[in-house]
């Protein structure tokens, strides 16, 4: 069953007086558990389909399916609740909040939520474990390695147990070693957590991870490769 | 953590940068506080009164000119007047000019009839009444001085000096006085004014100014008036108000306090506010992906644009209570510096520190209003893209 349906997605923008079309009918649909890794050249789309998947950004046409949800009728503010359940964000360069230590950088998607204190704080402690950083917890990310920082951001994504993952280049930032122990723990958390990954980056060795490859460009999907 | 714990924890990104505001932000209001204050003071009227039923009656042109002591048959005389007494100012030194307190000849019996909310021991106002050299003061002054009951008090006069040129005056101190309002009576040391009639070189048969008692405060202004037409053709014209009154005037003489204060207090806050807010543009713009981030987590764009506000707002109200509260602190120290002016007590109420809490508040959502309608308006993708 697919968890993500796209059906005709394209968007623009605006650019000054020129109109820049980055997607172009896009139809995709990804089954729940899937690892999907979405490659090609800079430009060509990946991260615009990435944020119109996860609900940061809207397509210009077409329908959006996510988790059941018709991402083109949702306002702005359900959206957000829409995405505080839903979807987990990775970035490729953490986006940490400095100023607050890894278990707080956790906690702060259930600060949206009704749970207390004490209860986000032992979730957010079972996330960080999931990652293998409890012992880090009340570290800020400047006190962090690039690695113990994305597994951070990893902790963060996953502590509201959204089903879907969405990473932008999770491993762009990290040398080969790192790169892959992250991969390893976004692998462990499609297996053994069923979370749903989609995944945007440009290394084939990170893509070989995914169970399938969707390469994208000039705003179009060209080539799919299984894993 | 909270939203409050957000809020705090994102203050504390460039805390050399948010202490320095804080300290602004506290100066601003300690100043707010203490010169609103004493606008308030002064457009009240300097110091308690004590009482509604009293005029006071100086010389119609300046309040140094002297008044002929035979007015006071004339002025006992008009209908509604009950009682009259009189003070002189009579200036000098105790000791070191520094140590500046007023100095009022007076009649003894007559003083403390007029002002009953001056509480003395009888026995003390006794020993006033018949001690030509006798004096009394305030029981703080006699703390302050570490005066005792028996003691002499020199005093140099700087207006008047002894009939024998001498600008040495020697007081026995007889007694002491209080009263029940708070901060105690104001400094006024005073002494018997048959003792110094005769001493002074010059100025005999004159007084400084009449505190006059009248039967109905209702007819203050027509008392008042027939004071002033009494001796409207003498050599010595007088001018009539009652007590409220002549602490106006006499606070008018120093100038538009309220003016002055309103003026200073508008460019203080004008400057705190660009500094304000550029604080708050400065860190809106270091923290445009994090803004991001927490929409992209799930916070509504209104969540995101509270905790902007609330960041703001925290600020002013933080930096705003410690100057309210330092303001407060310093208020008895205020007091002991001004105490020897003898304009009476500076006391800060709950409005002023009220209205302060408030103009903080505002400041803050004045300063925070335009970043926060940014971090509303903030595209994820947009934002994200650009970090």
């Amino acid at each position: 069953m697919a968890i993500v349906d796209l059906k005709d997605v394209h968007k623009s923008f605006t650019k000054g007086r020129e109109r820049v079309e980055v997607l172009l009918g896009i139809d995709l649909a990804i089954d729940q558990g899937d690892f999907l890794a979405l490659m090609g050249p800079s430009g060509s789309g990946k991260t615009t389909l990435l944020n119109i998947v996860g609900g940061i950004d809207s397509a210009s046409q077409g329908h959006v399916t996510v988790a059941e949800a018709n991402l083109n009728r949702m306002s702005g503010r359900d959206l957000a609740r829409w995405r505080s359940s839903t979807i987990g964000f990775v970035f490729q360069f953490y986006n940490l909040l400095p100023v607050l230590n890894a278990r707080r950088n956790v906690e702060l998607p259930l600060l949206l939520t009704k749970l207390s204190g004490k209860q986000r704080r032992r979730n957010a402690d079972t996330a960080l474990e999931i990652v293998g950083l409890s012992d880090r917890a009340k570290h800020k990310p400047g006190e962090l390695s690039g690695g113990q920082q994305q597994r951070v951001a990893i902790a963060r994504a996953i502590v509201a147990d959204p089903p879907i993952l969405v990473c932008d280049e999770p491993t762009g930032d990290l040398d080969r070693e790192t790169a892959e122990e992250i991969l390893d723990l976004l692998g462990i958390l499609n297996r053994d957590h069923g979370k749903t990954i989609i995944m945007v980056t440009h290394d084939p060795k990170a893509a070989d991870h995914a169970r399938r490859t969707l390469h994208l460009d000039k705003g179009q999907l060209v080539t799919e490769a299984a894993a | 953590m909270s939203a409050l714990g957000l809020i705090w924890a994102n203050l504390q990104r460039r805390k050399i940068r948010t202490y320095l505001t804080i300290f602004s932000l506290l100066v601003a209001f300690l100043l707010f506080t203490v010169l609103r204050t004493v606008a308030v003071w002064f457009e009240q009227g300097i110091g308690d009164t004590g009482g509604v039923d009293r005029l006071v009656v100086t010389a119609k042109y300046s309040i140094i000119e002297s008044l002929p002591i035979s007015q006071r048959a004339e002025i006992l005389a008009v209908d509604g007047v009950e009682a009259i007494t009189h003070m002189t100012w009579f200036g000098g030194n105790y000791q070191d000019p520094r140590n500046f307190f007023p100095k009022y000849p007076v009649e003894p019996l007559g003083y403390f009839e007029m002002f009953p909310e001056y509480i003395i021991d009888p026995d003390q106002l006794n020993a006033f009444a018949n001690t030509r050299t006798g004096a009394v003061a305030p029981a703080g002054m006699l703390e302050q001085y570490g005066w005792q009951v028996g003691d002499k008090i020199p005093i140099e006069a700087d207006i008047y000096p002894m009939s024998d040129g001498s600008r040495l005056w020697e007081f026995d101190l007889v007694g002491s006085y209080t009263t029940e309002a708070e901060g105690g009576p104001p400094p006024v040391f005073l002494f018997h004014y048959d003792f110094f009639d005769e001493a002074r070189q010059f100025g005999q048969g004159s007084v400084g100014w009449w505190t006059v008692r009248i039967g109905d405060p209702e007819r203050a202004p027509e008392i008042s008036s027939t004071i002033d037409t009494l001796f409207e053709n003498s050599l010595n014209p007088v001018k009539s108000a009652t007590e409220d009154e002549f602490g106006r005037q006499f606070a008018a003489q120093i100038g538009d306090i309220g003016l002055i204060t309103t003026g200073i207090l508008s460019a203080v806050f004008f400057t705190i506010l660009l500094l304000t807010a550029n604080t708050m543009s400065q860190a809106l713009r270091e923290r445009i992906p994090e803004l991001a981030v927490l929409k992209t987590v799930g916070f509504s764009n209104l969540k995101v644009a509270m905790i902007v506000l609330g960041e703001s707002v925290l600020l002013c109200a933080l930096g705003g209570l410690l100057g309210i509260a330092l303001a407060v602190l310093a208020a008895p120290g205020i007091n002991q510096a001004m105490a020897s002016t003898g304009l009476g007590l500076f006391i800060i109420g709950w409005e002023v520190p009220a209205i302060a809490a408030g103009l903080a508040v505002l400041l803050g959502v004045a300063v925070g209003t335009s970043p926060a309608w940014s971090a509303n308006r903030l595209s994820i993708a947009d934002a994200l893209r650009r970090s």
